[in-house]
């Protein structure tokens, strides 16, 4: 190759950034989880390009933007909220692989569907991981491409210089993992500096995601939570998902790009397997919360893995639906994740 | 600094059984806190180091992080392979009388240029203790440090107990951005900072040091327990030592301490 293998960015969209399952083991010293919002889509993404599923991908959000093949070919996949697709008038299927020649730009556009795009390309991208992980922090400048949110002119470098010979995989109907319906939350960790009001208004009343929500947090509007008396705590680390109230009383999800540590109360927990329905919403979408027990979160978080490891039987070939078996896409993964480590 | 903090402001709220107890609280279903005191103090910061200390001992399966802070210490856990009811049955355990490590701590010693150019709040702040800005330096470098916790950045460390008299409140216009290594004070604590960033604390001085340098192996100079001693230094000095830091990856004094 004369030229390194690369994905030019055309057009970032609005806000798109280098994602994985998020730097893990520094929130001890003050480094913020990041990594994907809707983790369940990254791997997906992965799956269907035959990488390990915590491979880092590009998170879309709202619009997607532009990105044009600078390699003799490489394979992608489209996960997470719906955007009109472009690939010079051939159809993009969602949560399916597809194949980019070189020169060939996919362009997105405003989501349809969710909020957060998944783009996955076949290897993963060549960058060096930064504390572990290669989860972009725009905040600290950690990670990703030089720790900011990708830019017109951009290159990211590819670790394959073309795309194996493998078939392409889709996900068989539905081909999008559905993120409607109530969030579910565990009360604590400070609910006892909340009135029974408070706790009651949050899974009664209706609120609507903000449009000042960003990658830190999910910001609600709607009804006023009350403290019951002092809004302030001793500082302590925050847990992905914590709802925190303000001093106004809108209730804020702290999300991937969160402090690790700070002074307000939290309320209650989104628990993990629900945080992607919440990162998938929408400025002006309803959000209802509903509160199950801890062991009910736990349980609820074995069986989205239990569910999700199946998902990959839903995994076909492109065009000879029915051909592979359950064992052929196994055994195909098997290789994929051997050729994906360099 | 931007986020709230009643340490801080000197606030902190009142718990109902918290001191001396253990209080585990759930935070969603994949991570725990267990909280050993009520409020800032170094007897409730040497439990939580211990208990995480303890907990990494113990290598129990199914934690991925523990974060500790002033007074509690959140477990992140994958519940594939454990459950906050093993875990609390795991703690308790731990936490009988004399089952907990607790070790040594490391010392530092960092230079700290003060007040002029570096601490542009310095003056502000003797005035208000109403004493001289000689006075504010000796005082504020003459106790020992403990590293309380790291959060709001990168490396950046909360040390306390400030002395009495130098707590101050917060500046009504909080600085856009301060560089990385600055002293600060909110509060009854004092801060020591690691990336540019804003912040609304009284800024009385600068380290030439890197609290947060990614070319070092070990990245992060400080950790939650470590004790910290403030050495003032003149700019010639500051500028020396900046330069080498500069240069190379350079550490503070260490020194274990009991």
């Amino acid at each position: 190759m004369s030229e390194a293998a690369a994905l030019s960015v055309i057009d970032p969209g609005v806000f798109s950034t280098v994602q994985d399952a998020g730097r893990r083991g520094y929130q001890r010293f003050g480094v913020a989880e990041a990594g994907a919002i809707d983790r369940a889509s990254l791997r997906l993404a992965n799956w269907l390009v035959g990488n390990d599923p915590e491979e880092a991908a590009l998170e879309l959000s709202l619009v997607g933007g532009s990105y044009e093949c600078r390699a003799e070919s490489c394979r992608v996949a489209l996960t997470g909220a719906v955007m009109p697709a472009d690939l010079g008038g051939r159809p993009v299927p969602h949560c399916a692989a597809l194949r980019l020649a070189r020169g060939e730009r996919l362009t997105l556009g405003p989501a349809r569907r969710g909020a957060r795009s998944y783009l996955a390309v076949e290897g993963g991208f060549d960058l060096a991981p930064i504390l572990g992980s290669l989860s972009t922090h725009v905040r600290s400048g950690l990670g990703g491409l030089d720790g900011r949110a990708l830019a017109t002119g951009d290159s990211l470098p590819l670790r394959r210089g073309s795309a194996s010979p493998d078939a392409e995989l889709r996900l068989s109907e539905p081909d999008w993992l559905p993120v409607e319906g109530p969030v579910r939350i565990v009360f604590g960790p400070q609910d006892d500096h909340f009135t029974e009001r408070a706790r009651r208004d949050l899974v009664e009343q209706r609120f609507l995601v903000s449009g000042r929500s960003d990658r830190m947090a999910c910001r609600l509007e709607g009804a006023s939570i009350e403290h019951a008396g002092d809004f302030n705590i001793v500082s302590d680390a925050i847990a992905n998902g914590s709802i925190q109230v303000t001093g106004t009383g809108s209730p804020v999800v702290l999300l991937a790009d969160r402090q690790t540590t700070g002074g307000y109360p939290k309320i209650a927990t989104v628990i993990a397997a629900d945080l992607r329905l919440l990162g998938q919403r929408r400025a002006g979408e309803p959000v209802r919360f509903r509160s199950v027990t801890l062991e009910e979160a736990e349980a609820a978080w074995r069986d989205a893995e239990a569910r999700f490891a199946k998902l990959r039987l839903r995994l076909q070939a492109h065009r000879e639906p029915g051909e592979l078996t359950a064992a052929d896409l196994l055994s195909r993964n098997l290789i994929s994740g051997v050729v994906g480590e360099f | 600094m931007q986020q709230r903090d009643s340490a801080v402001d000197g606030t902190p709220a009142a718990r109902p059984g918290g001191r001396g107890g253990l209080r585990f609280l759930p935070a969603g279903g994949n991570a725990l806190v267990v909280e050993l005191g009520a409020g800032i103090d170094p007897a409730t910061s040497d439990a939580v180091i211990a208990l995480e200390r303890s907990l990494a001992a113990a290598a129990i399966e199914g934690i991925l992080e523990t974060v500790p802070t002033y007074r509690s210490l959140l477990i992140a856990y994958d519940p594939v392979r454990t459950s906050a009811r093993e875990l609390e049955r795991r703690i308790v355990e731990l936490e009988r009388p004399g089952a907990l490590q607790r070790g040594t701590c490391r010392s530092w010693r960092v230079p700290v240029a003060y007040g002029g150019r570096f601490g542009a709040d310095l003056e502000w702040v003797a005035g208000r203790a109403g004493l001289a800005v000689e006075e504010v330096v000796r005082r504020h470098s003459a106790v020992e440090y403990r590293v309380y916790m790291l959060g709001f950045a990168p490396g950046f460390a909360y040390l306390g107990d400030l002395p009495g008299e130098l707590e101050v409140s917060r500046r009504a216009e909080p600085r856009s951005e301060v560089p990385p290594g600055s002293i600060s004070i909110g509060g009854r604590q004092t801060a020591l900072s690691s990336v540019p960033m804003p912040s609304g604390w009284q800024l009385i001085g600068r380290t030439p040091l890197r609290p947060f340098d990614l070319r070092r192996p070990d990245p992060f100079l400080f950790r939650a327990g470590d004790r910290v001693r403030l050495v003032p230094v003149d700019e010639a000095r500051f500028r020396e030592l900046e330069e080498i830091a500069g240069r190379q990856s350079l550490r503070p004094e260490e020194v274990e301490a009991g």
